[in-house]
């Protein structure tokens, strides 16, 4: 500490970046990252890139290689419309998860800027990606660009034999259910040996080998086993089938009569990436807060230390208040909660408990409250929670106070929405249930399952909603979602509604 | 390890596949309001589309991307909300209009909750729509008329050449193979040798065996300077020289004559749909040919060829002779714009009132001169805003439209239409490029 306090020259003067400056401040972020803090993460590849690749990025759900459809320039086109008009800003930076952990700083930020994003995507985001068991257990961040490479390179391959508009067509419905294609609960069943092989030589494509390609992915892949079950009871089929099946895009990419061997592979690789972007949805608020509490924690440490001048700490702060801002409810500005200021909240606050506790802390936290290593128990929350469990695990009264949070029943029933809780002692764990409630994806999405499909009878695809609360699928939208549906199966789909009973 | 690495040199368009295909996708609707807009559109400068591209507004129908997603209407939902000022358990709070509360996840899932959908094509994007579908008059005469012109291209390196030509890299790479292969000694070890022999000179006194090595490293470096020389730094065996070849380039060009009376009776109105209609045949053959060029023309009584800025913006006054003015690009023709190398086009627009019996003279021009040069001609006659009549009646009309009528009938690739506002223009301006059986009745061909 005594020579942290020394005052130093510091890392740089003045708004420039260079290269030179760049890996300097990069340095003495990394000191404070993996000494101070403790953190550990992959690589690090950051990469400066101009505004248009920026954009170009961001149209591309930020993957660095994807492969083309038209709704990616929907987006690039919207996108880019609001920047030119100066109606949106640009993210200073995007980082994806991958090893080594690629980071985007754009040329146009200032050094300070840059030195704010570096500490705060290229060490935040990336010991979060590297930690957190959801990327773990789910991601597989040294193989994604190979496996963008090949989706990129397949899909282009696919348009080049097929013609764009039927694989846009396939990529439209797949598109749709989307949010359908993903395990939520477990892994999927292990592709064997010869699923592997059979997949590979999907991939390559061959169409002159057509004969073998259909010898394996019919038999081996096992559509025609079903063909062959005797029994065709409704049970058979379950067991068969794995019934019922949240995973739609996985049921149609093993089971519809209709698809080609190509086709399926495109479901395949718009689930592969479905999957592996489903760990980011459900930490949104934890890994903002985890990489804006590391930004924070180092730029503060950098000032100390005389690293950083004095102005070029004032635009940081300036720049890092603008994002935890949290406009209430009344705002104009409000468009629901920042996960960046929860985020970065309750990362605070758990430092805070463990090193300043009050009473209601000790009775709330009694695992950490005044634990004297909080970082210790920063890095176990940021490893071992998502969204959910992490708000309702961590969200203390102090901070529901802070926030003045209150719970906002609307029951369609009730000619009128009422305040059912509010911040005081009655209310926090309610509101604590019910704001956890809200980051939970299996209960934000509908559930969709795929419950029938008899192969040797009608070929009909059944699937069930189930109704929570009494929230019934937007009807419009299922029309079409259906549509996409009916193509991919190639026979009739249903969907039913089945009603469970309200949570209280 | 860590590393830095700087992709702004990278190609910049990686969305471009991406957004073509959107276009693509979006093509009825965006070329909807791309019609709409050039008709309303206001000619302020010379261009009519801004360099940057232009914005358009399409509905989003049938660009959705429809998910499964919960109603906002019904049921039952909790919404944490953060700022409560004086709330207590039980208060009520009218449900906002829509009743949705904040249940609209519908517009923040992909931005789909406006009704309209807005960006900017580029300026390529734009004209590539709003010509879609025309196609040029007389395709087949424009590949006959294609010229050869004489250019150079690169074509080589020879050992023979003028120096101006001299290919340095090339050269020097050869010299530096030569000079390694053939052991030239570096400038470097006679340096050394020559340092070295001036130590030993400079001494004093020197001991016999320090004479010997002297006289050996003069010896040495008398080797030296002999192969240096002998073994050139550049030889005449190293220089390469670019080398250029004539060579014949195809290429197309087109001239587009726009005619106008301007006259005290065309006001700022006839003008401004004069230009309208101008502009877009000058911006539709540019996307066609390599070199447009525009010639402007205006009469009265007599015509004179100006430019642009005068054609558009400056008034006379004076009595109306239109022959004059083809007879102008009549001479402008014969001096610079010879037929077989240009595609000539001619775009006339007046408010149809004509000196005498003048109008029999256009029409003797147009036949007997100009049409059997032209690609194309089109008159465009500018009539007041309240003439429905003669819109509707093609067979009405002064003794010039008279005449053109005539005109009309004996060639095919003469147009002619009536105007009263700019709404007008566009769909005239399709009509007279939509593609016809014409057949090669070019009275020139």
């Amino acid at each position: 500490m005594q020579a942290a306090e020394k005052a130093r020259k510091p890392l740089f003067d003045g708004p420039e970046w260079t290269f030179e400056l760049m890996e300097k401040a990069r340095d003495a972020i990394e000191k404070i990252a993996l000494e101070d803090l403790g953190l550990d993460v992959y690589p690090n590849q950051i990469e400066i890139i101009s505004a248009e690749q920026m954009l170009d990025a961001y149209s591309c759900v930020g993957l660095p290689l994807m492969y083309q459809h038209w709704s990616f320039g929907k987006h690039f086109a919207r996108d880019e419309a609001l920047y030119r008009t100066g109606r949106q800003g640009l993210a200073y930076e995007i980082v994806i998860n991958s090893n080594p952990c690629i980071s985007y700083n754009m040329e146009e930020n200032t050094m300070a800027m840059q030195t704010l994003v570096m500490a705060h995507a290229a060490f935040g985001h990336n010991h979060f990606f590297k930690n957190n068991y959801l990327f773990q257990q789910w991601t597989d961040a040294s193989g994604i660009h190979d496996y963008l490479a090949f989706a990129k390179n397949y899909i282009a391959a696919c348009e080049e034999r097929y013609g764009p508009c039927a694989v846009e067509e396939v990529l439209d419905a797949a598109h749709a259910l989307q949010s359908q294609g993903v395990f939520r609960y477990g892994r999927p069943p292990k592709p064997t040996t010869e699923e592997l092989v059979a997949m590979q030589k999907v991939r390559d494509g061959y169409e002159s080998g057509q004969s073998v390609l259909d010898i394996w992915t019919d038999t081996t892949l096992g559509r025609d086993k079903l063909e062959l079950v005797e029994d065709a009871s409704f049970s058979a089929r379950r067991k068969q089938m794995n019934l019922p099946q949240e995973n739609v895009l996985y049921f149609l990419e093993k089971h519809s009569p209709a698809l080609e061997a190509w086709q399926c592979e495109i479901l395949r690789i718009v689930r592969m990436l479905a999957q592996y972007l489903y760990p980011q949805k459900q930490t949104k608020v934890m890994n903002e807060g985890c990489a804006t509490f590391v930004h924070y924690y180092i730029i503060n440490k950098l000032y100390e230390q005389g690293q950083i001048t004095e102005g070029a700490f004032m635009e940081m702060m300036h720049s890092h208040t603008n994002v935890v801002l949290q406009p209430e409810f009344d705002d104009q500005r409000y468009s629901g909660i920042n996960p960046y200021a929860l985020g970065f909240a309750m990362m605070q606050d758990i430092r805070r408990i463990c090193q300043d506790p009050t009473d209601e802390d000790r009775e709330w936290f009694p695992d950490f409250a005044g634990d004297p290593d909080w970082r210790k128990v920063m890095r176990d929350a940021w490893a071992n929670y998502r969204d959910e469990s992490f708000i309702q695990q961590f969200l203390s009264p102090h901070l529901i106070r802070k926030f003045k949070l209150f719970t906002l029943t609307n029951d369609a029933d009730l000619p009128n929405l009422v305040v059912s809780q509010i911040h005081n002692r009655a209310g926090y764990k309610a509101i604590r249930r019910d704001l956890a409630k809200q980051y939970d994806l299996a209960y934000l999405e509908p559930d969709i399952q795929v419950t029938d499909a008899d192969l040797r009878g009608d070929r009909e695809l059944k699937l069930t909603h189930t109704v929570r609360d009494g929230i019934h699928l937007d009807e419009e939208d299922q029309e079409e979602v259906l549509k996409h549906l009916r193509r991919l199966w190639g026979y009739d789909v249903s969907l039913d509604a089945v009603e469970t009973a309200c949570e209280n | 390890m860590h590393h830095f690495i700087d992709r702004r040199s990278n190609p910049k368009g990686k969305s471009l596949g991406n957004r073509q295909r959107f276009l693509r996708r979006a093509r009825e609707n965006i070329k909807e309001r791309v019609d709409r807009s050039v008709r309303g559109k206001s000619i302020q400068s010379g261009s009519g589309v801004p360099d940057e591209g232009e914005k358009v507004t399409i509905p989003t129908r049938g660009l959705k991307e429809p998910r499964f997603f919960h109603s906002s209407k019904g049921g039952l939902r909790r919404h944490v909300l953060p700022g409560n000022k004086d709330f207590v358990v039980g208060d009520t709070i009218k449900r906002p209009d829509g009743g949705a509360g904040e249940g609209g996840r519908k517009a923040s899932e992909d931005g789909d909750g406006a009704d309209e959908f807005s960006f900017t094509l580029t300026q390529e994007e734009y004209l590539e729509i709003l010509f879609e579908g025309l196609e040029l008059p007389d395709l087949v005469e424009k590949a006959t008329v294609e010229t050869e012109t004489i250019g150079t291209r690169r074509a080589g390196l020879t050992t023979a050449g003028t120096p101006n030509n001299l290919n340095l890299v090339r050269t020097m790479r050869n010299s530096l193979g030569r000079r390694i292969a053939l052991q030239r000694p570096t400038t470097k070890s006679q340096r050394d040798l020559e340092e070295q022999i001036a130590e030993l000179e400079a001494l004093e006194e020197r001991s016999p065996p320090q004479e010997a090595f002297l006289a050996e490293l003069r010896q040495k470096l008398e080797g030296i300077l002999r192969k240096r020389k002998v073994v050139g730094y550049i030889d005449p065996l190293d220089l390469r020289y670019d080398t250029f070849v004539p060579e014949k380039i195809r290429n197309s060009r087109a001239v587009v004559f726009c005619l106008m009376d301007v006259s005290g009776s065309m006001q700022e109105r006839e003008k401004d749909l004069a230009k309208r209609f101008f502009l877009l045949l000058h911006l539709f053959l540019e996307r066609c040919y390599e070199h447009t060029e525009l010639v402007f023309v205006r009469h009265t009584h007599h015509a004179q060829e100006v430019d642009e800025e005068t054609f558009f913006y400056a008034r006379e006054t004076g009595g109306t002779i239109v022959s004059t003015a083809l007879e102008k690009m009549k001479e402008i023709i014969e001096e610079r714009y010879p037929p077989d190398e240009w595609n000539i086009y001619g775009a006339q627009a007046s408010d149809g009132e004509n000196f005498g019996n003048d109008s029999v003279r256009c029409k003797n021009l147009l036949l007997k001169d100009l049409l059997p040069v032209s690609q194309f001609y089109a008159y465009v006659e500018i009539v007041d805003e309240a003439a429905e009549m003669l819109l509707n009646n093609p067979e009405a009309g002064e003794d010039l439209w008279q005449n053109y009528r005539e005109v009309k009938g004996q060639a095919q690739h003469f147009e002619m239409q009536r105007v009263s506002q700019p709404g007008h223009i566009y769909p005239i301006f399709r009509e007279f490029f939509l593609p016809k059986v014409r057949g090669a009745q070019n009275a020139g061909s």
